[in-house]
């Protein structure tokens, strides 16, 4: 399936030279890598090897230092993440970041009230609420169990973590970054969580990945790039990336 | 034997949350009196009250609406520490209508405090983008600015003010217009905070990037929330002038910064309620230690003390929950 990503034409996501430094540290330098649209894209590396600051520079969260970012064809390098948002680039953030205060179904309202929710409805929104808790359910909030009207502050991480996800996918998005999501969760939990990526991925999203867990991710991706100190090192298919000498020394730290 | 303390929801809360609420006139009063109950008083108050007492409650409804102000600003994740900015803004613009150009109290007052919610708001348009105590100072420093502006360069009546300000028509006006604003700023704006646009701006206070991951310009919700909370304490400020008959620098005092805080600590925050309550108990009680002299403020800070420590979550949640919920002991081993 998919892999060769050659389709500079029809690319969905284009990231060109794309450099960032903080202070004095290269946190990103000349990253480029394309994106087709429906394809599932595993974003790999070691700790500090850039995987997050790549995703803050695409979703506008951090503005790059130098590069160019292109969507759907159009420049979007510097615009303001919540533009990107309506744009429908979508994310979960690794250390979740839900509304504390709130139960479960109310977090949802949020991204209901999104500017992209209501313009594709048609101007108009429709119950939130209802709606909240369909999405909630089928992201594994088991509507039998009311787990949907708990509060956050009392939710287990493999909750909370379904929550991220159901609050990206209730913007609607075309593309959706999900950065390490699994990160935190059983096996039991990841295994529960892959389906609905792959019912995603029917429904034609494009996603990304950033992920620790390596054999859960690469049952699923299609391709992966890998960076190592900012720069990405090898991109490709999986097995193909993994038996590369530069990926095992990154991962291995010594000679391989 | 250990003991722990549970909490269950009154079976006529239950009763009362569906359409069973018409089921009796005792459902129904649950219901409702949350809300006569203030509305009757509110009414009520200024026809038993004295003369001195009335000037009272005059000065807890115009902190009320500070408070409430106040409260509509932290729950959008801005703490406040200059609401002196708004009264005083209000206050001058009111003012200036009124001496120079001769606009009756009553038009003057509306107009000042949509002129004075639009100056604050220009004001702190810059510092939005500050979070936590950063917000905060900039708040502190810009009322004690201006009134070293008003003293150097001597306008608006410098150090001497504006004298001569027209009043309201009677002292029942006065009365019933301030009554009436705080029951339309408490019962509207409660309605605002508890709709889904109340739980937008609460998100922002909660954890802003989430909500900007949203695809909601929460720079633009924030300027909303800081319009609206400066308009009404820029009413309050217009209002006051035309009681006191005069504007001048103390209307950028800190009293009208502090007071708002202290109102919403003491009553609860988040509610509006709370606000409104907190006045209604620091106000008179200021007004009582009025007696003792020299040691008022120090009886005052004590209080506020012992009832922050006493009772954290203030003290409309802690009614809200009596009335909602009874309490028993229950065995755990």
């Amino acid at each position: 399936m998919g892999g060769g990503g050659l389709m500079s034409a029809s690319a969905l996501l284009k990231l060109t030279g794309l450099y960032k430094n903080f202070g004095g540290v290269q946190a990103i330098q000349d990253l480029s890598f394309e994106l087709a649209e429906g394809e599932l894209l595993g974003l790999i590396g070691p700790n500090g090897s850039g995987k997050t600051t790549a995703v803050n520079l695409i979703t506008g969260f951090v503005k790059p230092s130098e590069g160019e970012i292109q969507y759907r064809g159009r420049d979007i390098t510097g615009m303001a993440p919540h533009k990107i948002v309506r744009l429908g680039i979508a994310r979960t953030f690794q250390m979740v970041k839900p509304f504390y205060q709130l139960p479960a179904y109310k977090n949802m309202i949020i991204p209901l009230y999104s500017p992209r929710v209501k313009q594709l409805a048609g101007g108009k929104y429709g119950d939130r609420d209802a709606v909240a808790l369909d999405l909630l359910e089928e992201v594994g909030f088991e509507r039998d169990s009311f787990v949907a009207y708990k509060s956050a502050s009392v939710l287990p991480q493999g909750y909370l973590k379904r929550l991220e996800l159901a609050k990206a996918i209730a913007l609607q998005p075309d593309l959706i970054i999900l950065d390490e999501l699994f990160s935190g969760l059983s096996l039991a939990e990841v295994a529960s969580i892959v389906p609905i990526i792959e019912k995603l991925r029917l429904e034609g999203k494009t996603i990304i990945m950033i992920e620790h867990r390596l054999k859960e991710l690469f049952r699923i991706a299609d391709r992966v790039v890998v960076l190592n100190y900012g720069e990405k090192i090898a991109e490709g298919q999986a097995n193909d990336v993994m038996q590369s000498d530069a990926v095992k020394k990154a991962y291995l730290g010594a000679e391989a | 034997m250990k003991k722990r303390k549970e909490r269950i929801d009154r079976g006529i809360k239950a009763r009362s949350g569906d359409i069973f609420a018409l089921s009796s006139w005792r459902e129904m009063l649950y219901l409702a009196a949350p809300r006569l109950i203030p509305i009757i008083g509110f009414l009520l108050l200024p026809l038993i009250l004295g003369v001195y007492w009335q000037k009272v409650l005059l000065s807890v409804a115009v902190f009320a609406l500070m408070a409430i102000s106040w409260d509509i600003l932290a729950q959008t994740g801005m703490i406040s520490l200059g609401q002196a900015l708004f009264f005083g803004m209000g206050a001058y613009a009111s003012g200036t209508l009124n001496h120079y150009w001769g606009w009756p109290p009553l038009i003057a007052i509306p107009i000042a405090s949509v002129i004075g919610g639009l100056i604050c708001t220009a004001f702190l348009l810059p510092v939005l983008r500050l979070r936590g105590i950063y917000f905060s100072m900039v708040t502190l420093i810009i009322p004690l600015m201006l009134v070293r502006i008003v003293e150097a360069t001597k306008i608006f009546g410098g150090t001497e003010g504006l004298t001569g300000i027209a009043a309201l028509p009677s002292r029942w006006i006065e009365l019933y217009l301030i009554m009436g604003a705080l029951m339309a700023a408490l019962f509207g704006l409660r309605r605002m905070i508890g709709s889904d646009y109340g739980l937008v701006l609460k998100a922002i206070s909660d954890n802003d990037r989430s909500v900007i991951n949203a695809g909601i310009n929460i720079y633009w919700y924030k300027t909303q929330a800081l319009f609206i909370s400066s308009c009404i304490g820029a009413f309050a400020g217009a209002f006051m002038t035309h009681v006191y008959m005069f504007v001048g620098m103390p209307v950028f005092a800190l009293d009208y910064s502090i007071m708002p805080i202290a109102a919403v600590v003491v009553g609860g925050p988040g509610t509006l309620a709370g606000a409104t309550l907190g006045a209604f108990i620091l106000v008179p009680l200021s007004e009582l230690l009025r007696g003792i002299g020299g040691l008022r403020i120090v009886f005052y800070g004590l209080f506020l003390v012992v009832f922050i420590i006493a009772l954290p979550e203030g003290i409309f949640h802690y009614v809200q929950r009596k009335y909602h919920q009874f309490e028993r002991w229950v065995e755990v081993d």
